[in-house]
């Protein structure tokens, strides 16, 4: 069995104090180096909650949730933060860049925040990341000013810039055409296959999910489903 | 660079119109402080230096005679002794040992410099021409350093000799003399003496033009009948506004009457403190409406800059940092609000002092704007700053990463 790089045992997440709504429970799951997951389920099934939780955005209610083997329950709010920073990236469906900063500035953030200054080394690392998603010449455009798919493949090199062993994107493509929405889920593919990175993909396209490794199927807060793809 | 100064200044370009409405407030108020710190402290030192500019800081002089009732201790017990107690005429009095007596404001860490003086009335005699006059026996070199009056000369010198006499300017022209003329002055106990003119000045002060006549120690001491004795010490303070303290202290030092510059011009001190408080008060509420308008500013940007907040904890940005990014904002905001304002404050107290001159353009009011005011004027915009962005800073700084990601 190889090294899980988040891993979750009897997890259950409630909202609310006079009312609790149980949102999720019991879930079991463990994603190792290198997979490429598919999440899927209908809205309300419970994804973002499970999303925010392995993104370590959330704490469960109960549960063991342990990332890179470390139980999170022993971490404070510090060490959680800086264990997010290392271990976890983040694509959202609506790329989420800061409009405030260019394509570059944008990527080198993870970076920087990490070592907690902006240097001429993080804007070279950030450089090499937009060369990769092929968006070197616009590293000094607004991000306002790139087209959807180029924002979604700025967000895609921020999230990749540190390496982080597991990427979260939550509806990557929802937002593009049927064409870029394709090749940005190449791109993603493509990524895990040349790195040991986890990623785990939430999408309401079953093709997409086709295309991954494996399938997760959340609902109504439970994983009904787990299987393995055969390509 | 720090990440969250990087960050901070990044939100501010973003919002340029915005960031610059803060500056121009915080400019404007910084204008304000300013100014009317020039203006009002101006104001000040003018009015403290006429009247300072003929008085000493502290006086120390000899208790007032008052009478005794000798009869009244001698009376058998039941015996009821009638008098009626008349105040006595003051006479010119000494200071026993006043040299000893100045070894103690001598030693006291706030007198700067400490002078005899021997005075008194007497006349002054020209052909037919009489005029009351106050005769002041003074040391030149330590006297000008209490009263600067070597500064409000108008002709000649004060005197370095037995025979010459400085006199006031409107003395001099209701005598017809000038500088080398002769002047006879004359003590109330008729004794009288013939002096050569060696200087005029002009305090300012019609009463001291009037009637002042500066001699030399020992001519005063001879003319008013007070060989080797000193009626008073004259004190100059390193603190103006401490010369109370320091009266009081030496008061009870030496057991002599030491009254300060403070206690003599009450009236004029009331004033001084109230325009202060009223200066204060206005300043006050300039930095309270500016640290409203920063504060407005950013909460709304907390506001704005949610998702990016949210964005920023998740790539692993601590707390501390998001509270630093809107605290760095704020001071950044005060820092150019206070370089505006200190170069717009400059400018109008020059433009002021330009504009409200008398006919022969001189300033009607002094205005200064030294280093230490433009220091305390851009200090005080940089904490308002500060201050002003702690709650929207802490506020940002609260916002639950999962929740900020989604707010739309």
């Amino acid at each position: 069995m190889t090294d899980a790089v988040i891993e979750l045992r009897g997890v259950t997440k409630d909202f609310g104090e006079d009312v609790v709504t149980r949102v999720l429970e019991g879930i079991d799951l463990r994603i190792e180096a290198g997979e490429f997951t598919a999440l899927v389920g209908p809205s309300g099934s419970g994804k973002s909650t499970l999303l925010n939780l392995l993104g370590l955005l959330d704490r469960p209610t109960a549960g063991i949730l342990r990332v890179l083997g470390r139980d999170i329950a022993e971490l404070d709010d510090a060490e959680l933060t800086a264990l997010r920073g290392r271990s976890i990236g983040f694509v959202f469906q609506f790329h989420h860049l800061l409009p405030a900063l260019t394509a570059v500035q944008n990527v080198l953030l993870p970076l920087a925040i990490g070592d907690g200054h902006v240097t001429a080394a993080h804007r070279e690392a950030a450089l090499e990341g937009l060369r990769a998603v092929g968006l070197a010449d616009r590293a000094d455009e607004r991000t306002t000013r790139l087209s959807g798919g180029q924002q979604q493949r700025v967000a895609i090199a921020r999230a990749l810039i540190n390496r982080p062993p597991l990427v979260l994107a939550d509806e990557p493509t929802g937002n593009l055409d049927t064409a870029t929405a394709d090749e940005v889920f190449e791109l993603l593919r493509s990524f895990n296959r040349r790195s040991k990175m986890a990623f785990l993909i939430v999408t309401h396209s079953p093709e997409l999910a086709a295309r991954c490794d494996r399938i997760v199927t959340l609902v109504d807060g439970r994983i009904v489903e787990d299987r393995a793809i055969e390509h | 660079m720090p990440i969250a100064v990087f960050i901070a200044l990044q939100f501010l370009r973003e919002g340029k119109t915005a960031s610059s409405l803060v500056i121009a407030a915080v400019g404007v108020g910084v204008t304000v402080i300013v100014f009317l710190s020039a203006l009002i402290g101006g104001l000040q030192q003018s009015l403290i230096d006429k009247t300072l500019g003929t008085q000493a800081h502290v006086v120390v002089r000899p208790p007032e005679e008052v009478p005794r009732l000798l009869r009244a201790d001698d009376a058998p017990a039941d015996t009821f002794v009638a008098s009626r107690v008349q105040r006595p005429a003051q006479r010119v009095r000494r200071i026993v040992g006043w040299q000893r007596t100045m070894v103690a404001p001598g030693a006291d860490r706030e007198v700067s410099v400490v002078t005899p003086v021997v005075s008194g009335p007497g006349f002054a005699v020209r052909g037919t021409a009489s005029k009351s006059v106050n005769v002041l026996g003074i040391e030149p070199s330590s006297y000008v350093r209490v009263v600067a009056i070597d500064d409000r000369l108008v002709a000649g010198r004060l005197p370095d000799s037995g025979a010459e006499a400085a006199i006031g300017s409107e003395l001099a022209a209701d005598l017809g003399v000038e500088v080398g003329d002769k002047l006879r002055l004359q003590a109330d106990d008729g004794r009288t003496a013939l002096f050569t003119v060696s200087g005029v000045f002009r305090l300012g002060n019609r009463e001291v033009d009037e009637r002042w006549v500066l001699l030399t120690l020992r001519s005063g001491q001879t003319l008013l009948d007070l060989v080797g004795g000193v009626s008073s010490l004259e004190l100059r303070v390193r603190e103006l506004f401490d010369a109370e303290t320091t009266a009081l202290r030496l008061g009870a030092a030496t057991g002599l009457v030491a009254q300060s510059w403070m206690n003599t011009n009450s009236e004029l001190l009331t004033a001084l403190r109230s325009q202060s408080a009223s200066s204060l008060l206005i300043q006050a509420f300039v930095v309270l409406a500016v640290t409203i308008g920063i504060a407005s500013v950013l909460v709304v940007s907390v506001v704005q800059k949610r998702r990016e907040i949210g964005i920023l904890r998740a790539m692993g940005m601590s707390r501390g940092r998001i509270v630093l990014v809107f605290m760095v904002q704020g001071g950044v905001l005060g820092m150019l609000g206070s370089f505006v304002g200190v170069a717009a404050g400059v400018a109008v107290a020059m433009a002021f002092r330009g504009a409200v001159a008398d006919a022969r353009g001189a300033p009607l009011f002094p205005i200064s704007v030294e280093l230490p005011l433009i220091l305390t004027a851009a200090a005080t915009a940089i904490t308002t700053g500060l201050v002003a962005a702690v709650l929207p800073a802490i506020r940002a700084g609260r916002l639950d990463p999962a929740v900020a990601i989604r707010h739309d």
